[in-house]
């Protein structure tokens, strides 16, 4: 695989970074990383999506700084200097959000602290951006990071609208459609985590199996060929 | 991706196999002096658009609690039981420690009509709801001897059961005249109580919520303990209230 990156171009190479956090390395149906926030901030569709930007601005930042002081940091104290990064930029943005909004502040709570220890961002601090350029190591974030939003707008959204009848506030169903109050408590989380990660591991076995056909299939036509 | 960055990493990371304490001590201080720089300059700048945020927020609630107020002035009661104003620099400092755990904050919030007129104390409250702690606001009117408002400013309760507290229209009517006169003893004459939806006949006493029995129980208990304290302390007082005129002109701006 270390060849196959080498040969092809750079702008491959980082569109490949990018998008592979999208979808096919997805941190919550893939690496089923960040349980914490994924259940419990996704009770609505907009605390989703805020919660997705301020992880997407944490996760940026700490990847952007870790990868610029990569040689300043030894190795035997690298996890302390990541945390402390990360910490730093989670009290940025509990600020900043506290600036820009106090009911959505108070709608993410505890929450906003504790991406602190959401593994997803120490993860990408240790596995990626400690060991690459800045440039990658921003790539690599924001393709993260807008995969992890995008995990939890697809809960966010499934629980509120089966468990308030609403999408982002507005009304979908007339009067009389009667919520489902469990989806947006806690253990509507995992049911609708239960779904999602159904769906995926479904659409990637499907992957396997039709790759599986295909290099069968190729196997065959080379046996002919050497026939 | 797994094998592909190990091989950057050995390219590009640190090479260092047995770091001297320099070293280390250089990369943790050094990263920690950044980002504390960091923290306390965003602190700094956030600082003031925050606490108006919340400034606002509680005059927001203050209007809602008191819908004839059209300004408001805080005052703060002393040891004595007298109340004084409390000029808008020290009104955002203590707003801003009330948010915390100083729940032990004798502020109250008078509301006026245009013609600077006392319309009626806004008043916050706390008690132990479902889950956690709920911080109300309630609206207190000298004229009617009653609480004409309340709001719910901070609740964790179940959403979708216990969050009616801050919703139900129902609920809600229940406190746009809540009787608290007091007797000839100066005391609450009577208590206000929750009772089965429905039930209500009397005007101290709170229609609850059906499924949110608890949470709406919680309200009740918190508007009486509050007011037992409060409305015997502020109805003997109504004086201090009044706005003299130069302070009034601070206050409608």
């Amino acid at each position: 695989m270390a060849s196959d990156a080498d040969n092809r171009g750079a702008g491959e190479q980082s569109t490949d970074d990018f998008i592979r956090g999208l979808w096919k390395e997805n941190p919550v149906f893939v690496q089923v990383l960040g349980m914490c926030p994924v259940l419990a901030v996704t009770n609505s569709a907009m605390n989703a999506i805020a919660m997705g930007l301020a992880t997407l601005f944490v996760l940026v930042m700490s990847n952007t700084v870790v990868s610029l002081l990569r040689r300043f940091i030894t190795k035997q104290v690298r996890i302390v200097t990541f945390i402390l990064i990360i910490a730093t930029f989670v009290t940025v943005v509990d600020y900043l959000i506290a600036a820009i909004s106090i009911d959505l502040h108070k709608a993410l709570g505890a929450f906003i602290s504790l991406i602190v220890v959401n593994c997803l961002i120490l993860g990408r601090a240790e596995a990626f951006a400690s060991k690459n350029t800045v440039f990658r190591s921003i790539l690599d974030g924001l393709g993260m990071s807008i995969g992890f939003a995008f995990a939890l707008f697809c809960l966010g959204s499934v629980r509120e609208i089966l468990g308030n009848g609403t999408l982002l506030g507005a009304n979908l169903f007339h009067d009389e459609f009667q919520p489902w109050v469990v989806m947006i408590l806690p253990s509507g989380g995992f049911f609708t985590l239960a779904g999602w990660l159904l769906l995926f591991n479904k659409l990637g076995q499907r992957k396997v199996r039709a790759q599986l056909q295909r290099s069968d299939s190729d196997a065959e036509l080379g046996e002919e060929k050497f026939a | 991706m797994s094998s592909q960055s190990r091989d950057n990493g050995a390219l590009a990371g640190p090479v260092v196999t047995a770091a001297s304490p320099w070293l280390m001590y250089r990369a943790l201080v050094g990263i920690g002096l950044l980002c504390g720089l960091l923290i306390a300059t965003v602190y700094r700048v956030t600082l003031p658009v925050i606490e108006a945020n919340k400034a606002e927020a509680l005059e927001r609630a203050v209007f809602r609690v008191l819908p004839a107020a059209r300004s408001s002035v805080s005052f703060a009661m002393d040891a004595d039981g007298r109340f004084a104003q409390l000029d808008r620099g020290s009104r955002r400092n203590s707003g801003h420690k009330a948010d915390g755990a100083a729940s032990g904050n004798r502020l109250v919030y008078a509301g006026y009509d245009e013609q600077g007129q006392l319309v009626g104390l806004a008043i916050e409250a706390e008690g132990m709801g479902y889950q956690d702690l709920i911080r109300i606001l309630y609206g207190y009117s000298f004229d009617d001897r009653a609480i004409i408002g309340m709001r719910v400013l901070e609740s964790r309760e179940t959403p979708g059961l216990g969050d009616k507290i801050e919703k139900d229209a129902t609920f809600l009517a229940n406190f746009e005249r809540l009787d608290v006169s007091l007797d000839n003893d100066g005391a609450i004459a009577h208590p206000i109580e929750a009772v089965k939806r429905g039930e209500k006949v009397s005007p101290w006493q709170v229609d609850a919520i059906t499924g949110a029995t608890i949470s709406s129980h919680a309200i009740a208990d918190i508007l009486r303990r509050s007011s037992i304290f409060w409305i015997p302390r502020v109805v003997g007082r109504r004086a201090d209230f009044r706005l003299p005129r130069a302070s009034h002109n601070d206050a409608a701006q």
